[in-house]
């Protein structure tokens, strides 16, 4: 076997390296589902070939065989994912080498290698997902990653691999004040420390940056959370809950997009009218720029600004969930003039497309006196001829527009949004698609409010001389339901809605939202913790210098590591020495200084003799002393508390020999 | 120098207790491997701004100051007690016999034992109770040793931190000088003919019984009279009063001294093996005739602290 050089109480007893391997097992677990199965496989095989070698006691695969397995390895990976680098292909990288790793474990320092890797591979788990079940899952791996670390760096160990899990779950938990201090107080620096690979932050679902048919009514079937919001004084009613996301005005006849000069030109003045909402939002990361707030957002205490449709913008894409307060006008007047430019962008639609649409417009153009009554009439069409509204529209080839007006007339919000600017831009008025989120769900059990993906919802800016953007919602129009009360009563029963669409009753969504709450806690008070918070966190404890900082981080660090060394050295302690025999020690020590020191083998009465003999005007008090002592320690009589503080007092007040 | 700085912070004595400020404590390899592995999460967590990522390292962290109070409480209040180690034949392995006393409620996990340059000793030591563990040291000069300082140190738990203390145990083990091998000449000094030169008869010829002296061999106790009840009494064969042998230090004056003392240790195993009486006579001392393992002994240390 090749374990020969090395030493016995180096080598790994089989029952350990079967733990080892099922640790390693349930960290990994989780990736084998981004993984290819190739990939689960090789490492699935190395674990069980280990151990069959173990068993059996045969030689470990050799140098060239690792060597060429590594190289293959690698090459599959650059076939699967077409790099070696970035996120994806480093976790297939760190789970590969876990399983090679294990194939060559032969010593206590190869165990100790793998399981570092193991903690470094939990790691790669957060940056899928940071849910409390994960946390939970990683929780249990690091307690035995760390009673493995225990037991099998132990030379003297005998006895079960798993001996010492009390331990590893004490140590843990006596780190975690530790922990906490670190997190809160270490000092957060701005990530990334480099150009971050595309792929990090993994697949999240939210709004587009480009509508065209069919984008939102994908969104809508899925049920994640895209952001939870808690409202001082109360949310606002149902139809006012519209959420403000990318606004898109650029048009190709088929997408829509958001115009590049929106950022560039000058914001819209704003004039809000009445008091404003004030509520603070949990956003999740959806890896785009922009921000979410209820419309019309007149202010937000977070580094980003508003550009001229007025979108919220930040300078970053959003890649960890954030927390911002933000302020709301539910009245409000909007961009009240319009330059030449700006209206000549807004009223553009590419020439020769949807003629159908075109001449509708005309007509309704002729019929109205002014834009106002254009706007309202247009509206009033959705309503007068036979709109549906489904999840589930027929397909549209040709002229996306004109047939879904003319012909089909089933649609989803960005159906009616996009005919409806379509529309109001053929009769010359300026006009936008508006997406975002329309509604939420109060959580009873947390007080916030829960908006998830498939609240997702488009629908119409339309600009008014004298007024300013109006907002308008053709989905209204057709499916009162939708705007009033969400979407599950809006389809027909026959639509596929996802469950969080409908309305919390029963036991299990019951449960479901209690769960969201807790997590809501979760994502509002941890995972949303990041350098501003902390900032605002050290301005409120009145830490705003960085050194104010680092004393209050080592002073907490001190604190809680000495009280943790107190609790386990105090524990420690020997049992109290008998006062009897504490006095006696004193007694020798002082004689010690004095240059006479107890042999170790003379009792008390023979040093005693000594000591009388060496300083002879004091040998009535060290006999005294040494004849009380004998009398305490060994006597019959047992040792009263008066008899021990009058030796006491002989022994402190003994002259200086 | 910082080993003598060290040194002079060790506890010495028969019977030392680890305190505060005799044990050390450092990364061992491990550790900063562990410490590498957190930083490298710490870079991660901050890349991506990961604050589960954070929570990991900063738990991490937490366990590994708590693992270095743990590996300092390991050690922290440890009773060690020097035996008597027996002694050895220059050359052979002493054996320190050390007991390692626990006062605390908690078991000793990992403690290994190192005496200078020697292997490592091993051990746990069980709660509120002690344990035995020897000290294996190889020796090769004749002469009273000292056991070398003791590094007492420990990795556990989880091999991140090396805690250690170092003690000298003022103990010592007798190295008697090695038998000298090969063939030697008859020890029967040409110098005492009167006390050792007649011939030996057989010893089996049973001449009667003697009252027992301390240095008669046990295989010549009568031990059926002893069963009688009688007094402790010693066969007396005939041949053994001419059996009798002086080992003599001035017999080998034509050797070096070291050899001289090889000589007389092999010639004292020889008699004994023989179960002849045998003295021995050195420059400063004598020891008269007798036979068995305490006379043999006796006459084995003298020669090992014969001074150099």
């Amino acid at each position: 076997m090749s374990t020969g050089g090395i030493p016995p109480e180096e080598r790994i007893p089989p029952d350990s390296l079967a733990w080892l391997l099922a640790v390693m097992a349930f960290v990994i677990a989780p990736h084998t589902l981004q993984l290819p199965l190739w990939l689960s496989a090789a490492v699935v095989a190395c674990g069980v070939l280990r151990i069959m070698l173990a068993y059996r006691g045969e030689r470990l695969p050799g140098r060239t065989v690792r060597v060429l397995a590594v190289a293959a390895a690698t090459t599959g990976i650059y076939l699967s994912y077409g790099t070696i680098f970035g996120l994806d292909a480093g976790v297939a990288m760190l789970c590969l080498m876990a399983g090679f790793k294990v194939l060559e474990l032969r010593s206590r320092r190869d165990v100790m290698v793998t399981l570092l890797l193991g903690y470094f591979l939990l790691v790669t788990h957060f940056l899928y997902d940071q849910s409390l079940f994960t946390a939970g899952y990683m929780l249990v791996a690091v307690c035995g990653l760390t009673t493995l670390l225990i037991t099998t760096q132990q030379p003297t160990h005998r006895g079960k691999p798993l001996t010492h899990v009390r331990l590893a779950a004490t140590m843990l938990a006596q780190a975690l004040p530790i922990m906490v201090i670190l997190f809160l107080l270490f000092p957060r620096v701005p990530g990334p420390l480099w150009s971050m690979p595309d792929d990090a932050g993994g697949a999240t679902t939210g709004l587009s940056d480009e509508m065209s048919p069919g984008s939102i009514s994908e969104l809508s079937q899925s049920d994640e959370v895209a952001f939870r919001a808690e409202f001082e004084n109360g949310p606002p009613v149902y139809p006012q809950r519209y959420w403000r996301g990318p606004v898109f005005s650029s048009y190709d006849g088929n997408t829509w997009r958001q115009a590049d000069e929106d950022v560039n030109r000058e914001p819209p003045d704003v004039q809000p009218v009445g008091e404003p909402l004030r509520y603070t939002v949990t956003l999740e990361p959806h890896d785009e720029r922009w921000l979410l707030a209820l419309d019309l957002a007149t202010g937000v205490d977070r580094e980003a600004s508003f550009d001229a449709a007025h979108q919220l913008r930040q300078d970053d894409p959003l890649r960890e969930r954030v927390r911002y307060a933000a302020r709301s006008s539910l009245q409000y007047r909007l961009g009240t003039t319009l330059g030449d430019e700006a209206r000549r962008h807004y009223t553009h639609l590419p020439d020769d497309t949807h003629p159908q649409a075109r001449d509708l417009a005309r007509e309704w153009r002729a019929d109205t006196a002014d834009d106002t009554e254009l706007v309202e009439h247009g509206l009033g069409h959705f309503r007068r001829e036979p709109f549906s509204y489904t999840l589930q529209p027929p397909r549209l080839d040709e002229d996306s527009i004109d047939e879904f007006l003319f012909e089909t007339r089933a649609g989803f919000c960005e159906h009616y949004a996009a005919a409806f600017t379509v529309l109001m831009r053929a009769a010359d008025i300026p006009a936008r698609v508006v997406t975002g989120y329309l509604g939420g769900r109060m959580n009873p059990a947390g007080d916030y409010m829960i908006v998830r993906q498939s609240d997702a919802h488009a629908w119409v800016e339309v600009w008014l001389e004298g007024e300013g953007w109006r907002s308008v919602d053709p989905t209204g129009y057709v499916a009162p339901e939708r705007v009033e009360r969400g979407l599950a009563g809006a389809v027909p029963d026959t639509d596929p809605v996802p469950s969080g669409a409908f309305d919390a009753d029963g036991i299990v969504q019951n449960l479901a939202l209690r769960w969201d709450a807790v997590n809501a806690y979760w994502n509002r008070w941890v995972l949303a913790y990041g350098p501003n918070l902390q900032q605002e966190l050290m301005e409120r404890l009145k830490l705003d210098s960085w050194q104010r900082m680092a004393l209050a981080l080592l002073g907490a660090m001190a604190l809680s590591l000495g009280l943790v060394t107190a609790v386990l050295l105090l524990r420690n302690r020997d049992p109290a020495p008998d006062p009897v025999a504490r006095e006696w020690q004193r007694f020798c020590e002082r004689l010690a200084r004095a240059g006479l020191p107890r042999r170790p083998d003379e009792g008390p009465r023979d040093y005693a003799r000594r000591a009388a003999a060496q300083w002879p005007e004091h040998a009535d008090t060290i006999q005294a002393i040494a004849a009380r002592y004998q009398a305490l320690r060994y006597g019959l009589t047992s040792a009263e508390s008066n008899d021990i503080r009058s030796l006491r007092h002989a022994v402190k007040h003994m002259p200086r020999p | 120098m910082i080993r003598r700085w060290m040194d002079r912070r060790a506890r010495s004595g028969r019977n030392v207790r680890l305190g505060y400020r005799q044990i050390f404590i450092l990364p061992t390899r491990g550790g900063l491997l562990f410490a590498a592995m957190v930083v490298a999460i710490w870079i991660g967590a901050v890349n991506y701004s990961n604050n589960m990522a954070f929570l990991l390292c900063f738990l991490l962290v937490g366990f590994g100051l708590v693992a270095m109070v743990h590996a300092f409480r390991n050690l922290l209040g440890l009773h060690i007690t020097a035996g008597r180690p027996a002694p050895v034949f220059a050359g052979a392995d002493a054996h320190f016999p050390l007991r390692l006393g626990n006062p605390a409620p908690r078991r000793r996990h990992a403690l290994t034992l190192t005496a200078g340059d020697n292997p490592t000793t091993a051990t746990d030591v069980p709660a509120s109770s002690e344990c035995e563990a020897h000290l294996v040291v190889g020796t090769s000069r004749r002469g009273p040793m000292k056991l070398p300082v003791v590094e007492v140190e420990t990795h556990f738990p989880g091999n991140l931190f090396r805690a250690w203390a170092r003690v000298a145990l003022d103990v010592e083990c007798l190295i008697r000088p090695a038998p000298e091998t090969g063939h030697v000449p008859d020890p029967v000094s040409e110098q005492e003919p009167g006390r050792g030169g007649s011939p030996r008869q057989g010893d089996d010829d049973f001449s009667g019984l003697r009252t027992y002296q301390p240095a008669d061999s046990l295989k010549r106790i009568a031990w059926r009279t002893l069963a009688q009840e009688q007094e402790l009494q010693t066969k007396q064969f005939t041949g053994e009063g001419p059996g009798r042998v002086w080992l003599d230090y001035e017999a080998t004056r034509h050797l070096p001294r070291e050899a001289r003392l090889s000589r007389l240790c092999r010639w004292i195993l020889d008699a004994e093996a023989e179960g002849r009486p045998y003295g021995l006579a050195l420059p400063d001392q004598s020891i008269p005739p007798a036979s068995g393992p305490g006379h043999a002994d006796r006459c084995l240390d003298a020669l090992a602290r014969f001074p150099v």
